[in-house]
C-alpha cells in the first residue's frame, strides 16, 4: 500500500480528532474534565456486555439504511426520504405482526419482506416524482418523511390503538413469534447482524462488479454523458432509490421487531438523517459504513451514561456527531480546494 | 469613451485564448469584432467587462489605466456588456431588474424609477411595461431592458455579444437604430460581437478580426464579404484529392423536418445523405446545425416532417432507439457530454458495449480496452481516469468507444483543438468507417476541413439551411457567403 493510499483510508480520522477536541473543550466550559466525560461515554457504550449489545442493536438499522444510501448516493441522488422509508418499513412489518398469523418462521420472514417492499415503494414514489414530475428528490423525500410520520401517529392513535385506549405512544406488543429472536434479554437479534453483513457484501459486490453498479456510478458522476453512453437515467434512478428504500424498510422492521416490540411514535427517531451523516463521513465507501455507523451508535448510547454521571444533557452525543459531520464536510471541501489549487480542476475557456 | 487594450494575455491551461492583443477603440464609433469559434472574442470582451481578469496587459479608458475585479467595477467605470443570454432575474418585474446594480440602500424609489425607465425607453424607441415579469418578455425586450439598465448606470462603452440571436427582424431593426443613435448622438463606444457578416456590414464602422487569440487586422466598412472571410479564416486551402466511397443507396432522408431549440426554430429541412457519404454542415455556432444533428440522433423530437433511416421511419425514435438502430452521436463537449469524468477507460468501454449478463467481466474488458488503446494510440492505461487524458486523447477515446458497424455517425467538431497530425489521423479513422459503408453527417467551424473532407456541404444561417453544394466545386469563400446568409 502506498502512502497516498494509506492517507486516503485514514483521512476520516482527522475530522474525528478535531470534533473530539471541540467537544472536549465544550466539556471543559461546563466544568467537566474531558477525561471524565469521554470516560463516562466510553463506559456507557462498552462498559459491560448489555451496553455493547445495546449499542449493536441500535447500530443494525442505522447500518442498513446507510448501506442503502451508498447506492443512491452513487447514482448522485440525495435520498433524504430514507427516514420515511424506515418508518414505512416499520409500519408494514407491524401490519403483518398485528393483523396476520403465519405459521412458524414464515411470520417474521413475511414481516421483513413486507417492510422491504414498502420501503422500496415509498422510495419509488420519490423517484417517480423526480423522473416524471421534476420534483427534486430532496423535496419529495422530505414531504414523504412527514407523511410517513403522520401516518404512524394516525395508526397508533386510531385503528391500531391498544384496546385499553390510545396513549399516543404505541400499539400493543407483538406476539413473540412476530419478533426477531433476541439474544438473551438484550434488544439485539443476531439475525439482524447477519442482515447487515449480507447487505454490506451485496452492495460492495454490486457496485464493484455489476453493470448496474457501473451505470449508477456513471449516472452519479455525469448524467448527460451517461445518457449518451446508453444509460437509461430514469430506470436507474428509480431502481437506485428503490434499492435504498428496501434496505431502509428492513431497518424499520428491525426497529419494531427487536429494538421495540411494537409500533411506536417516532419509531425511527431520526436514524435516517443519522444515516445520511454516516454516509457523508464514509465518502461513499461501503466497507467503511459498518464501522462509522458503530461509532455513531456508541457515541449516542454512551452519552446517555454521560448524562447520568456528569449531569450534562445527553444531547452532548448529538453535538459530538454534529460537529463531526461539519468537520468532515469542511475537510471534503478543503480537499477539493487543494485539488483546485493544484490545477486538476482547471477553469476552461468559454468557447 | 476611448478604450485602449494593451497586450492583453489570457491563458486557460494550455489554451492561449488571448495571446497579446492590442486594440484602440474611439468613442462614437461602432466596431464589429469578428473571428471564428475559439478565436478569443468572448474572452477579450469578458476581460474588458470585468468578468475575467487578464493574466497580463493593460486596459485604458480615456488614457487612464484601469483594473476591474468584477463586472460591477467595470460598469462603475463605464463599461457595460449585454450577454447573449440576458443576465436578468426572470421572477422579478422589469422595473425591479432595471434597478438592479444601483446602490439605493433602503429607498427603492419605484415610481421615480418607473417614469425614468419609460422616459429612457421612449428616447430609444423601446416599449417595455415596467410592471411586466421578465419571463413574459421576449428575448429582444429583455435585451432592450438590459441596455436601458446599463445606460442608466452610466455605461459609455457598450459590448453586445451576438445580440441578434433569437430576436425578431423588427426588434433587430429597432436595436440597430438605437445603437446607431447611441453612438452617433451620445458618443458611446459600441462593440458588436457577431458571427453574422451581413449584420456587421450593416451596422459597424470598423471591423476588428481575431484569429487564434491574436489580433490579425482592422478594416473599415464598407468592405467586401470576401475580404472579411479571408481575414477570419486566413488562406483558402490547397485541395487534396480524396477517394469518395459514395454508394447509390439513400441512407438518411429528411423531408420537411421542423424542430426547435431554446432560442432557434429550424424549418423546412430537406436533406438526403447517401450511404458512404460524408456530409458537412457549415455555419456559425447556434445557427441550427447542432439541432439538426440532435434531431437525427433522437435527442430532440421534430415538430413536423419525416426522418427515414435506411428505409425505416425513425421520426419518433428516442435517442436509445436511434442508438440501437446503429446511429452514433459524438458531441463537441468531450467531458461534458461524451465521457464521464471520474470513470476509467475500462469502465467506459464496459458501459459503451452491449451489456452481457449482470456481472462485468473486468478481465475481458481490460483486454479489450488495452487493444483499443493500442489501436487508437491513446496515451494512457486501461485504468486511467478519462479526465486525466489530454484533449486529443479524450477524442481518440470517444472514437474507441464507438460501436461497429455503424450506419450513421453524427459528429460535432470532429477535430477541434487537435493538431494537424491528430486531425489527419482522426479523419483516416472516419474514412475507414465510410469505406465500410457508414455515412457521416458532421459540422465544423473549420471551412478548410469541410471543403477537404466532405462530399457535399450545406450551410446554416439563423436556422435556415442553404442550398447544398458539392465539395469539389465549392470554395471556403463560397461557404463564407452561405454562412453569412447570402445565396
Amino acid at each position: 500500500m502506498s502512502l497516498g493510499r494509506i492517507a486516503r483510508y485514514l483521512w476520516p480520522a482527522v475530522p474525528v480528532l478535531i470534533a473530539l477536541v471541540i467537544t472536549g473543550l465544550l466539556l471543559v466550559v461546563f466544568g467537566v474534565s474531558p477525561q471524565a466525560g469521554f470516560g463516562a461515554m466510553l463506559r456507557g457504550a462498552f462498559g459491560d456486555q448489555s451496553r455493547v449489545l445495546s449499542v449493536t442493536a441500535f447500530w443494525v438499522p442505522l447500518a442498513l439504511a446507510s448501506v442503502g444510501l451508498v447506492v443512491s448516493f452513487t447514482a448522485g441522488l440525495w435520498n433524504i426520504g430514507v427516514e420515511g422509508q424506515i418508518v414505512i418499513g416499520a409500519i408494514a412489518a407491524s401490519w403483518l405482526a398485528l393483523k396476520f398469523n403465519f405459521s412458524g418462521p414464515l411470520q417474521i420472514i413475511f414481516e421483513l419482506l413486507a417492510a422491504m417492499i414498502a420501503g422500496a415503494i415509498w422510495a419509488g414514489v420519490t423517484a417517480f416524482l423526480k423522473t416524471r414530475g421534476k420534483v427534486h428528490e430532496i423535496f419529495g423525500g422530505l414531504a414523504l418523511n412527514n407523511l410517513a410520520i403522520i401516518f404512524t401517529n394516525y395508526l397508533i392513535s386510531g385503528p391500531w390503538q391498544p384496546p385499553e385506549g390510545g396513549t399516543f405512544r404505541g400499539t400493543v406488543p407483538f406476539p413473540t413469534k412476530a419478533l426477531l429472536p433476541l439474544y438473551g434479554d438484550s434488544r439485539l437479534s443476531p439475525i439482524s447482524v447477519v442482515m447487515v453483513i449480507a447487505a454490506v457484501v451485496i452492495v460492495f459486490l454490486l457496485l464493484r462488479g455489476s453493470y448496474w453498479g457501473l451505470k449508477l456510478k456513471a449516472l452519479g458522476k455525469n448524467p448527460s454523458s451517461a445518457f449518451l453512453l446508453g444509460v437509461s437515467s430514469e430506470r436507474e434512478t428509480i431502481l437506485a432509490l428503490m434499492f435504498c428504500g428496501a434496505l431502509a424498510g428492513l431497518g424499520g422492521a428491525v426497529r419494531v421487531t427487536s429494538w421495540f416490540d411494537s409500533l411506536r411514535q417516532s419509531i425511527s427517531g431520526g436514524i435516517g438523517y443519522l444515516a445520511l451523516l454516516v454516509v457523508m463521513l464514509s465518502a461513499f465507501r461501503v466497507l467503511l459504513i459498518p464501522f462509522i455507523a458503530y461509532f455513531f451508535s456508541a457515541v449516542l448510547n454512551g452519552s446517555i451514561t454521560l448524562q447520568l454521571r456528569t449531569q450534562l444533557h445527553s444531547s452532548l452525543g448529538g453535538i459530538l456527531t454534529g460537529v463531526l459531520v461539519l468537520m468532515v464536510l469542511l475537510f471534503g471541501e478543503l480537499r477539493q480546494l487543494k485539488r483546485f489549487s493544484e490545477g486538476r480542476v482547471s477553469s476552461r475557456p468559454d468557447e | 469613451m476611448k478604450v485602449a487594450l494593451r497586450d492583453i494575455r489570457k491563458y486557460f491551461g494550455q489554451v492561449k485564448a488571448n495571446d497579446g492583443i492590442s486594440l484602440v477603440l474611439e468613442s462614437g464609433q461602432i466596431y464589429g469584432l469578428l473571428g471564428e469559434n475559439g478565436a478569443g472574442k468572448s474572452t477579450l470582451m469578458k476581460i474588458l467587462s470585468g468578468y475575467h481578469q487578464p493574466d497580463s496587459g493593460q486596459i485604458e479608458l480615456d488614457d487612464k489605466d484601469v483594473k476591474f475585479s468584477s463586472p460591477a467595477e467595470a460598469l462603475a467605470n463605464g463599461v457595460g456588456m449585454i450577454y447573449q443570454d440576458p443576465l436578468d432575474v426572470p421572477s422579478m418585474r422589469a422595473v425591479e431588474n432595471y434597478l438592479l446594480g444601483r446602490d439605493l440602500r433602503i429607498n427603492l424609489a419605484y415610481s421615480a424609477a418607473t417614469s425614468e425607465m419609460i422616459e429612457n425607453a421612449s428616447q430609444l424607441g423601446f416599449k417595455i411595461d415596467p410592471q411586466a415579469f421578465i419571463d413574459t418578455l421576449s428575448i429582444g425586450e429583455r435585451q432592450q431592458l438590459e441596455l436601458l439598465r446599463l445606460l442608466a448606470l452610466g455605461a459609455e462603452v457598450l459590448i453586445l455579444d451576438e445580440p441578434t440571436t433569437g430576436i425578431s427582424a423588427e426588434q433587430k431593426e429597432g436595436l440597430f437604430a438605437s445603437i446607431r443613435k447611441l453612438a452617433k448622438e451620445s458618443g458611446k463606444t459600441v462593440i458588436l460581437v457577431s458571427h453574422k457578416l451581413s449584420e456587421v456590414q450593416e451596422l459597424c464602422d470598423h471591423v476588428l478580426v481575431l484569429c487564434k487569440g491574436k489580433f490579425v487586422g482592422e478594416v473599415d466598412i464598407p468592405c467586401s464579404t470576401e475580404r472579411l472571410v479571408q481575414m477570419m479564416f486566413k488562406e483558402i486551402p490547397p485541395r487534396s484529392s480524396r477517394v469518395s466511397y459514395l454508394r447509390e443507396k439513400n441512407l438518411l432522408e429528411l423531408s420537411q423536418v421542423e424542430f426547435e431549440g431554446e432560442r432557434l426554430a429550424v424549418t423546412g429541412i430537406n436533406l438526403t445523405v447517401r450511404a458512404g457519404e460524408v456530409f458537412g454542415l457549415a455555419g456559425l455556432e447556434g445557427s441550427g446545425q447542432k439541432l439538426l444533428l440532435q434531431a437525427c440522433a433522437g435527442l430532440i423530437q421534430p415538430k413536423r416532417g419525416k426522418i427515414i433511416l435506411d428505409g425505416e421511419d425513425v421520426t419518433r425514435f428516442s435517442y436509445h432507439q436511434m442508438r440501437a438502430a446503429s446511429v452514433a452521436y459524438l458531441p463537441a463537449g468531450r467531458l461534458e457530454e461524451g465521457l464521464v469524468a471520474g470513470l476509467s477507460l475500462i469502465e467506459h468501454v464496459a458501459l459503451a458495449r452491449p451489456q452481457k449478463g449482470f456481472v462485468v467481466d473486468w478481465n475481458y474488458f481490460e483486454r479489450i480496452t488495452q487493444s483499443q488503446i493500442d489501436k487508437y494510440q491513446i496515451v494512457g492505461r486501461p485504468e486511467t481516469l478519462v479526465h486525466e487524458l489530454s484533449g486529443g486523447n479524450q477524442q481518440r477515446a470517444l472514437f474507441a468507444l464507438l460501436r461497429s458497424p455503424l450506419k450513421l455517425l453524427l459528429l460535432e467538431h470532429p477535430t477541434r483543438g487537435l493538431d494537424v497530425l491528430s486531425a489527419q489521423w482522426i479523419w483516416q479513422l472516419l474514412l475507414n468507417r465510410v469505406e465500410e459503408g457508414s455515412s457521416i453527417l458532421y459540422y465544423s467551424a473549420d471551412l478548410d476541413e469541410l471543403v477537404e473532407r466532405s462530399d457535399r456541404i450545406a450551410a446554416f444561417s439563423g436556422g435556415v439551411m442553404s442550398r447544398i453544394v458539392t465539395a469539389t466545386e465549392t470554395t471556403a469563400d463560397e461557404l463564407g457567403h452561405l454562412i453569412g446568409g447570402e445565396e
